[in-house]
């Protein structure tokens, strides 16, 4: 579904992403970590064309990203991205948030995009805040509205760029949840996250990032197991002990 | 001159009246056109394609390091000479207007767009929103009401800077009081009265302005 092979990239002279290879199968959850700064989310990023690179080939659903010719909206309305920091359009009622490019770019009705946006809204449990604006919802139900969001635009995989991040702890659980039961539900799922309790239960494979390189690509078992990598080990003893 | 003497006031309103009122027409054509105008500028500049943001941005230079009434005697006295047609003095104060103001608010505009989170843009993008539909849906309409209280203010000024018409004697406001001035020999009269008027105008809407920007202040 998803295969990078190797994606370099730099800004100036400093290099954020070197020979970076991959692939993410159909149906398969697999989880980027790292430290920060490790260059995961620029190349989370790439994935969609949201951030250029330079040299390599990333190809999703047999697109290439990075060819000129590649109608890059086009590929980004089957590709669902959800942000750290939300990203919902403040000036918009939830509902138009979920509507919006459903009309735009999929050219839906707008009575199909709304009927389709509040099934994921109930979806996401959220239903009820149909009506309101972003900034009346809290971080954790702003963000699984940013997920329903995603998946209104019926993807055919979904990139989670650090969800929980920005969310105090309590609100950490109910998108972790959305994203389990996506999960379970067989969503091709590229992940950068420091939620190794998420990564445990869900992810098939563990990328371990590290100054722009992926140090470790490991099925989850053995990756938790016992990290090849020193760089790995630093890494997971001084998050899983917090 | 001796005393003062008010009771002029009186008289003069049907004309201070037709005056305002084309100073108030000015004010709302040259701040539509010159918003919808620099937003299209505040475009140009951000383009990639540098001939564009180039072109642009000599534009706005241009105009921000000229007197407004310099502007407005220019324009008066050369369109006629290259046109070969008499442009009334309303008409050519409309278009200086417009053309002056769209620089300003092209810069109010493009400190908008840039006002932007980036974040907000990979939303829209990520969304599949081609860069025209990200601008137009989500950039632009938070750009608008970030930006509202300053083009409000910008439109006060604008208000104000309208009374420089006179030098091409379009028939606003100050023109008016200093007609009737003239007439009945009371101009000092007259300028006061129009400062009033004036003064009145703008400092209300400048305490709107005020209410407004505390409103936005919240919802932001």
């Amino acid at each position: 579904m998803i295969e990078i092979r190797d994606v370099s990239k730099s800004y100036g002279a400093t290099p954020v992403l070197k020979g970076c290879s991959t692939t993410v199968a159909k149906g398969e959850v697999v989880v980027v970590c790292g430290p920060s700064g490790s260059g995961k989310s620029t190349l989370i990023k790439c994935v969609n064309g949201l951030e250029p690179f330079q040299q390599g080939r990333i190809v999703v659903d047999g697109v290439s990203v990075g060819d000129p010719a590649t109608n890059l909206p086009r590929l980004r309305a089957r590709v669902g991205m959800v942000f750290q920091h939300f990203e919902l359009f403040p000036h918009m009622s939830v509902r138009r948030n979920l509507a919006l490019a459903q009309v735009q770019v999929l050219g839906r009705s707008a009575e199909e995009a709304d009927a389709r946006g509040l099934k994921l809204l109930d979806r996401v449990g959220l239903a009820a805040h149909a009506d309101k604006h972003p900034a009346q919802l809290s971080g954790g139900q702003q963000q699984r509205v940013a997920i329903a969001r995603a998946l209104a635009m019926d993807p055919v995989c979904m990139l989670f760029d650090e969800p929980t991040s920005a969310l105090d702890p309590e609100m950490i659980g109910e998108v972790l949840d959305v994203m389990v039961e996506l999960a379970r539900e067989g969503m091709t799922m590229m992940v950068v996250t420091h939620e190794m309790g998420f990564a445990r239960q869900v992810a098939q494979r563990i990328l371990f990032m590290d100054q722009g390189e992926i140090v470790e690509d490991s099925p989850a078992g053995d990756f938790f197991a016992a990290p090849k990598s020193q760089r790995a080990q630093l890494f997971l003893s001084r998050i899983l002990h917090h | 001159m001796g005393e003062f003497d008010f009771s002029v006031w009186g008289p003069s309103l049907p004309f201070i009246r037709d005056g305002l009122l084309f100073s108030l027409r000015l004010t709302l054509i040259a701040m539509t056109g010159g918003i919808v105008i620099g937003t299209l500028l505040a475009l140009a500049r951000l383009s990639p394609f540098k001939p564009l943001s180039l072109a642009a941005g000599a534009y706005v230079d241009t105009m921000r390091s000229i007197p407004l009434v310099l502007v407005i005697l220019w324009f008066f006295l050369v369109i006629p000479f290259l046109t070969g047609k008499p442009v009334g003095a309303e008409t050519s104060a409309i278009i200086t207007f417009t053309a002056f103001e769209a620089a300003f608010y092209c810069e109010i505009m493009r400190s908008g767009i840039q006002s932007v989170p980036r974040g907000q843009v990979w939303a829209a993008q990520a969304l599949g929103l081609t860069p025209a539909q990200a601008m137009l849906n989500v950039v632009l309409p938070q750009a608008l009401r970030n930006m509202l209280p300053v083009l409000l203010t910008q439109s006060i000024v604008l208000f104000q800077d309208t009374s420089l018409v006179y030098a091409i004697g379009a028939k606003d406001l100050l023109k008016a009081a200093d007609v009737v001035g003239k007439n009945y020999n009371r101009p000092v009269e007259m300028i006061v009265l129009s400062a009033l008027i004036y003064f009145a105008i703008c400092f209300s809407l400048s305490l709107a302005v005020r209410q407004l920007q505390k409103r936005v202040a919240i919802v932001r």
